[in-house]
């Protein structure tokens, strides 16, 4: 095993993998930007290294920075948390060049998984069900308005390179198809480099469920259950629960077997995440993508099965055994929430980062809260809208639900605008209640 | 009546898509703006003449900043 660890990230995420990695008697390296010098991920490493000034670009983003800060504090790993280069096969290709351990999977895998036309066709020709859509990316308008006829509105148009939900609308016909491909294509080239398109059926009323996977030092693939991700605004996740109330035992088996087969089919080592969407009707579901990096919502997944996620990332990554029998099969416990407190208002979603003048973090049976900010912190414009991650367990989905209500009414902030009340309206909606929702329920409950 | 037009939020100043002097409708953007990996368009609420515009692209501006006065 390595005896250090550099972590390439920021924020809550940074200071959970610093925990885990202190845990296991490594030197936990944090980096930083100007911005972020007195930010808790930075103080609670043992050594951190400012890599550069608050545009990522010029920070979080920058290989030779970051590589060079390892170098510097003689850190034998890296592990890239979620964003910035989680998902870089160069970057990742670099950090294994300079003789560095890269926590995640192969950048082969990394490359082939990220285009997501090659994903959907690596897929497919695994037999894991796709939704129809394209299997070439696509460069202009036309070609886009003629590649519909093969497959139907409504479309999904997404970046090809993409993921986070930029750039991402739904078109019901030809004259939404147009606008869609224009926003697509221009957001694409400015956040991914790359403004290769891709079309794929939507369909409405789905539930976003992923599946939690960990390709083994032995090269066996283990299923670690779902998550139901279908609580979004903009096409991004805002609260996820495990396991998924619209999945019901056959459908997880297939689900969960799917998944298993993704990872095989491209020899997958370490954590990745499948993700799918479900028709609860006809429990029925189709490939979407595939994230080769440790998931924003992970801890929901470790506290049903108990197992550390990011420990067995770290073993993986030295050719070590994981912590659990993988195979006994993983069981799971209870029922898990997750709550992504943002800073931004609970209307219109809209970002309010400021100076943090109240944190308090509520704590108690079955909560977890993974944070990445303190009382006297600023939230600045520069990097997502993450607070914290306000996770709860519970017996059963009616125990979870009813602490998380009890947590949100107890975590107190003030300063930046933050979406705290948009969870307690949340937790008492009749949908989600009921658990008888699909991704749209943000705009319904909007409208 | 000169109109203000304010900053909602800390952002930075993404792109200048209005000029000084252009005639502009009600909901016409002006400027877009970028805060925590979003793009927020800052549209004119009024139908007029653009007469000042206060801010550069890459500018950090703060909540109720005034990025432009519609004439």
């Amino acid at each position: 095993m390595f005896e250090s660890l550099l972590v390439a990230n920021r924020g809550e995420i940074a200071r959970r993998v610093i925990r885990t990695a202190r845990r296991m008697g490594l030197k936990a390296v944090a980096v930083y930007s100007e911005v972020d010098a007195s930010l808790p991920h930075v103080r609670e490493a043992d050594e951190s290294v400012l890599i550069g000034p608050a545009a990522p670009a010029r920070s979080y983003l920058d290989m030779d920075a970051v590589i060079e800060a390892a170098r510097r504090t003689n850190a034998e790993a890296v592990h890239p948390g979620y964003g910035f280069l989680a998902e870089n096969a160069e970057f990742a290709r670099r950090v294994i060049d300079a003789g560095l351990v890269w926590v995640g999977p192969d950048p082969e895998a990394i490359a082939r998984l990220g285009d997501k036309v090659n994903a959907r066709n690596l897929m497919a020709d695994a037999g894991v069900p796709v939704a129809a859509g394209t299997r070439e990316p696509l460069h202009d308008v036309d070609s886009a308005v003629a590649a519909v006829a093969g497959i139907g509105y409504p479309v999904m148009v997404k970046a090809a390179a993409g993921g986070g939900g930029i750039g991402m609308s739904a078109a019901y016909d030809e004259g939404q198809l147009r606008a869609a491909f224009e926003t697509a294509r221009t957001r694409a080239e400015r956040f991914f480099g790359d403004p290769s398109i891709l079309l794929e059926r939507y369909l409405p009323g789905a539930r976003h469920v992923e599946v939690q996977i960990l390709g083994l030092t032995d090269g066996r693939v283990v299923a670690l259950g779902e998550r139901d991700c279908s609580v979004q605004r903009r096409h991004q996740k805002v609260a996820e629960e495990t396991p998924s109330p619209g999945v019901e035992e056959p459908l997880r088996a297939r689900l969960l077997a799917a998944a298993v087969r993704a990872g095989e089919a491209v020899g997958y080592r370490n954590a990745g995440t499948v993700e799918c969407l479900v028709d609860p009707a006809a429990q029925e579901f189709v490939f979407l993508e595939m994230n080769t990096r440790l998931q924003v919502e992970h801890p929901i997944t470790e506290l049903v099965t108990g197992i550390d996620l990011v420990e067995q990332q770290l073993l993986i990554a030295a050719g070590e055994p994981v912590t659990f029998d993988a195979a006994a099969g993983v069981r799971t416990r209870g029922h898990a929430l997750e709550l992504r407190v943002y800073a931004e208002d609970p209307r219109r979603f809209l970002p309010g980062p400021g100076e943090i003048t109240t944190w308090e973090e509520p704590a108690g049976d079955g909560v977890r809260v993974d944070s990445g900010y303190a009382a006297g912190d600023t939230v600045t414009p520069f990097y997502d809208p993450l607070l914290a991650k306000l996770c709860v367990w519970g017996a059963d989905r009616e125990e979870a639900l009813a602490r998380g209500r009890t947590a949100v009414g107890a975590f107190r902030v003030e300063g930046p605008k933050h979406n705290l009340p948009f969870f307690a309206e949340l937790l008492d909606h009749p949908d989600f209640v009921s658990g008888d929702y699909d991704t749209g329920l943000v705009s319904l409950m909007r409208s | 009546m000169a109109e203000e037009v304010h900053a909602e939020m800390v952002a930075n100043v993404w792109k200048v898509v209005a000029a000084q002097g252009d005639t502009v409708e009600d909901g016409d953007v002006l400027v877009i703006l970028e805060s925590m990996k979003m793009e927020i368009p800052v549209v004119a609420e009024t139908a007029g003449t653009v007469t000042e515009l206060r801010v550069g692209e890459g500018d950090v501006v703060q909540e109720g900043d005034v990025i432009a006065v519609i004439g």
